[in-house]
């Protein structure tokens, strides 16, 4: 067989799918009854009835978005019986990285015990970072230069949360997810095509302030911050209308594009999984696509909105109460910090 | 659109308010218990029945009732 025509055929034929996925949740959490004695104006009942959250996880001190995340690959290999060494590409996701240098995902192959031969890079997204982090595994699997990637996504919000802010709290919980995508010969593709948006227009509308190089946190900022421990990872400031806004305005005709690229109608989609930003939002972005409540999948109760971490736990739950299947058509949507949207269908 | 429909519809999706407690005249900041999650639900109201979306700028421009119904009405 000729070079162009094995290539041809491999390219036809291979195609990335979603293998197994796990997460990880730290053990301390924040109830709303906690917050309610912090915070003594909100009731319960309030705090419920704005976000769809009773619970959120909360990282211990130290315990960063890298150690999040390999709990959720150790998870991922016991739970679903996978050995380390097939994997040929790590991508860490989170807004969390350990150091400006080296990447997370060098320290992270080594921690995980991945090849030495494995690639590994970090994706520094939010809210957006398991879909994006997926377009990247596709196209590592389907342009033939890896077979099976490990895709962490992973954040602490908390961290970076004024502790007098009571909305961030809320609707906030850290987690830790892994994702193996690997190449599937079938005719079928796993996952299907992307629709990708961005907007840096909105970036100053959620934005983690003091986190990086740009005003950079200097004396000041920490002296200012010292009652709270410094707020040494940067602050979170959001402007929860322009955000709401924005999530009406790009994500409905995202789903249209989504469904246009992958040649789909709404009714072939059998369940759909956005990024879980809080339930209020979801819900009105639910009705106004005009989506059954049957099909459009929920998870933010027992851990609120974990970011980048989202879209697998809400996948995994999915699974496990029988809403998705081996087989289903799944639609993934993610929209947030940035501005930044994409999403694509998984068959499962 | 009228402006009795659009009071009644904001009358009805947000339940502290005592329906005919709204006139054009009314100041959603003088509204008692008036909070960011009232604003995100006119924006959802908003969306859902005139398929207009309001953003936050369009907000603090509007002080009364009669304020957002003009913006709305300007954009149906």
């Amino acid at each position: 067989m000729g070079y162009f025509f094995k290539f041809a055929v491999n390219s036809l034929y291979v195609s990335a799918y979603i293998q197994a996925i796990s997460y990880y949740l730290p053990e301390q959490s924040l109830s709303n009854s906690e917050l309610c004695d912090i915070f003594p104006s909100l009731t319960e009942n309030d705090i419920f009835k704005r976000t769809g959250i009773r619970k959120r996880h909360i990282t211990k001190d130290g315990v960063v978005g890298s150690d999040l995340g390999y709990e959720a690959a150790m998870k991922l290999f016991s739970e679903h019986g996978i050995d380390p060494s097939t994997i040929d590409f790590l991508i860490f996701c989170t807004e969390g990285l350990d150091y400006k240098g080296p990447a997370t995902a060098c320290i992270l192959q080594h921690r995980l015990g991945l090849p030495i031969s494995c690639g590994a890079i970090d994706v520094p997204f939010g809210c957006t970072g398991f879909t994006y982090g997926l377009s990247v595994a596709k196209g590592l699997i389907e342009s033939g230069q890896a077979v099976s990637v490990l895709l962490l996504t992973s954040d602490i919000p908390s961290t970076v949360i004024h502790p007098s802010d009571a909305e961030l709290r809320m609707i906030f919980g850290d987690a830790g997810a892994a994702t193996l995508i690997t190449s599937n010969e079938a005719f079928s593709k796993g996952v299907g095509k992307f629709s990708f948006g961005t907007d840096g227009s909105g970036a100053d509308n959620l934005m983690v302030e003091r986190s990086g190089t740009r005003n950079a946190a200097d004396a000041e900022w920490f002296e200012k911050n010292k009652d709270v421990g410094g707020m040494k990872y940067g602050q979170m400031k959001m402007n929860s209308l322009e955000i709401f806004s924005f999530a009406m305005r790009v994500v409905p005709p995202m789903i249209n594009d989504i469904l246009t690229k992958n040649e789909l109608k709404k009714e072939d989609i059998d369940l759909f999984v956005f990024h879980q930003a809080n339930t209020f939002l979801l819900s009105v972005l639910r009705r106004k696509l005009k989506i059954e409540e049957d099909k459009f999948f929920m998870y933010m109760e027992e851990v609120g909105n974990t970011v980048s971490a989202s879209i697998p736990i809400a996948l995994y739950e999915a699974i496990k109460a029988g809403k998705a299947k081996k087989g289903s058509t799944v639609l993934l949507a993610s929209f947030g910090i940035g501005y930044s949207w994409s999403g694509t269908v998984v068959r499962l | 659109m009228d402006i009795t429909t659009f009071i009644s519809q904001i009358e009805n999706e947000i339940e502290e308010l005592t329906p005919g407690s709204l006139t054009p005249e009314t100041e959603f900041t003088s509204l008692k218990e008036w909070s960011s999650m009232h604003v995100l639900i006119l924006i959802a109201l908003i969306d859902t029945e005139y398929n207009v979306t309001i953003t936050g700028a369009d907000l603090q421009q509007c002080k009364s009732v009669n304020d957002l119904f003009n913006v709305v009405k300007s954009r149906v």
